[in-house]
């Protein structure tokens, strides 16, 4: 797997794969993107700094050109008016994403009309982007139309405090999926019927998902009391410069 | 509850008991804390996470090959599908052409695996439901599935048996043969199974009317693969979304009329027959061809997230993965477990029964902790 230092290999791939649906465009302008702070820094600073690569921000592609907007989209952008802020694709999928207040309302809308009717909600997670100012979280709702068998997701960003009104109320399956991505990521939903922790014990601290969440093997401590144990070790560390 | 009953002998209250986490009829560590007016439930709520091993977290500082294997330990009952919607989410992200051989093997392997899920989900079902000799019927024909995944790949339980951009090892020698020879023996047995059970009398009442939930609530609260054809839902992600060589393959989606326990073992029964019918087919089309895509040997897929799903033998399987373009381990890495999103629906499904009734509907959901819990 990792034999010698070049990644080489793998570049003439990369441009030959994309095939479907002009996917190629993409990669190359999104690479582009995150390579001149990188390359600015790598002269000016010593390497250890170097090394450190600055933090990823979300990809969000936007849709090539030449590609029509599926009609469930353009119903979006026209039914609930200012709502989308931006609407990405990546092969072969298409995203909506709207400002975080009106996210149950676009996912009601999304699932009344006609042409739309998204009925299933397939999946509900969250995206931690700890580097991205302002809004750290991604919500992610994965739709399914069980008539029209069309798929979209739709996305808003959050603050770190930020609440969202719950969509249990429009698909009962968010129940879980959101006492999830509460338990896992920290964010509160407004008018859910039940949130509490799904998967972690109910009295734990933190929240395992997100990025600053501590990797290392479980000790005594960790497992009683992260927070504690996340001051001791940094305390560790201070004590070690001096 | 009280009421004015003119007897105060009689307690009224109700009660709150735990069934689990160590339950036989749990088929692993699951609690439901139910709460009971004498023998009726009233209200369920299951308590998961047991065993949470943070596969999600795991796979987020894991590099994109390693991920495989752990996707076995969700589903380890039907390792070769986990792997599949794996590889595929990769395999889209890269927009990566797979051969053509590689998808067919890909579907007899999921297939075989539906048909070893599915028999032991029907033996564990009606043993839970005190049919005990369905258990040993089952487990017999799945031995001979396990048999021949151990002659492909070399493992009986956690295959690891795909990778991103097709597979790592040929068809042996003479294998679709024996595989032809096995959906003979069990196309052969499914009769026996429907003898001790379709007609039986007891099987019946216990499982008729018990659980039913219309296509409308189903779809709203989320149920996936057989629970939500048996209440008459078309929604199969080989047809609606075709991935490995489904889009080559014929067969039927059986459906459900009234929703209840006893047609969800017809279709999970009739669904036997279908994956037979796909081995078949599939097996003898193997076409001549590499069986490895042109993938990058480091696996590091452009920047970009997508969302896929596939027809696991519980429902609907689905991988969210975000890469960062950068690093060789996906940014996020999520699952969308069929399993949970059926026991959601469980408290929905018991309130109302008897305590007895939960243990056919925990089985008739048919769940895996591991991959409930992940």
């Amino acid at each position: 797997m990792s034999e010698g230092p070049k990644p080489a290999p793998e570049n003439p791939d990369t441009p030959g794969s994309p095939k479907p649906e002009a996917a190629s465009p993409g990669p190359q302008m999104k690479a582009a993107a995150p390579k001149p702070p990188s390359k600015a820094a790598a002269p000016g600073t010593p390497k250890p700094e170097a090394k450190a690569a600055p933090p990823p921000l979300p990809p969000d592609q936007a849709p090539p050109a030449d590609l029509a907007v599926p009609a469930f989209v353009a119903a979006v952008q026209s039914g609930v008016a200012g709502a989308v802020e931006q609407v990405s694709y990546w092969v072969g999928d298409w995203t909506v994403i709207v400002a975080a207040g009106r996210f149950a309302e676009v996912c009601t809308f999304l699932r009344d009309t006609p042409g739309c009717q998204f009925d299933y909600l397939s999946d509900l997670t969250a995206v931690d982007w700890p580097a991205r100012a302002g809004k750290r979280f991604d919500l992610v709702a994965s739709l399914y139309s069980t008539r029209l068998r069309q798929r979209v997701r739709v996305k808003a960003r959050l603050a770190e405090d930020e609440a969202v009104s719950s969509v249990t109320g429009i698909w009962p399956a968010a129940n879980w999926l959101e006492r999830e991505v509460y338990d896992m990521f920290g964010v509160r939903f407004t008018g859910h019927p039940d949130l509490r922790r799904l998967l972690m014990p109910s009295d734990w601290q933190g929240h395992p998902q997100r990025k600053d969440y501590p990797l290392e093997g479980p000790g005594e401590l960790l497992m009683e009391s992260p927070q504690d144990w996340l001051k001791a070790r940094q305390a560790a560390a201070e004590a070690d410069v001096k | 509850m009280h009421t004015d009953t003119p007897l105060p002998m009689f307690d009224t209250d109700e009660l709150v008991i735990n069934m689990g986490p160590q339950h036989p009829s749990t088929h692993g560590v699951l609690r439901l804390v139910l709460k009971l007016d004498g023998e009726r439930v009233i209200d369920c709520d299951p308590v998961i996470g047991y065993l949470h091993r943070g596969i999600e977290k795991l796979s987020e500082n894991r590099d994109y090959t390693q991920i495989i294997l752990l996707t076995d330990r969700m589903d380890y009952v039907a390792a070769a599908t986990n792997n599949l919607g794996y590889v595929q989410t990769i395999e889209k992200l890269y927009s990566l052409e797979v051969p053509r051989r590689a998808r067919y093997i890909r579907t007899v392997l999921s297939e075989l695996q539906r048909v070893a899920s599915h028999l032991l989900w029907l033996g564990t079902h009606a043993a839970d439901l005190g049919a005990l000799t369905v258990l040993l019927f089952g487990l017999r024909e799945r031995e001979l599935v396990l048999d021949l995944f151990e002659e492909y790949c070399g493992a009986r339980l956690t295959y690891n048996t795909m990778r991103i951009g097709g597979q790592p090892v040929d068809v042996p020698p003479g294998w679709d043969r024996k595989v032809l020879a096995f959906c003979d023996v069990q196309e052969s047995k499914l009769p026996e199974y429907e003898q001790l059970l379709t007609g039986n009398r007891i099987f019946m009442e216990r499982t008729k009317d018990i659980g039913v939930i219309t296509a409308a609530d189903a779809i709203g609260v989320g149920l996936c693969g057989p629970p939500l054809r048996a209440s008459g839902v078309y929604r199969d992600v080989r047809k609606d979304e075709p991935y490995a060589a489904y889009d080559e393959m014929e067969f039927d989606v059986p459906l459900g009329v009234r929703g209840d326990t006893y047609d969800r073992y017809l279709v999970r029964l009739e669904e036997f027959r279908q994956s037979l019918r796909i081995i078949r087919q599939a097996v003898q089309g193997i076409p001549e061809g590499p069986i490895m895509g042109k993938a990058p040997r480091l696996i590091k897929p452009p920047a970009g997230e997508t969302y896929h799903a596939i027809e696991a033998p519980k429902g609907e399987l689905g991988y969210f993965v975000v890469s960062d373009g950068k690093s060789v381990s996906p940014y996020r890495f999520r699952v969308r477990p069929p399993s949970l999103c059926n026991l959601q629906a469980l408290p929905q499904l018991v309130r109302g029964h008897l305590v007895a009734d939960v243990v056919a509907l925990i089985g008739t959901i048919d769940i895996v902790l591991g991959e409930v819990d992940r």
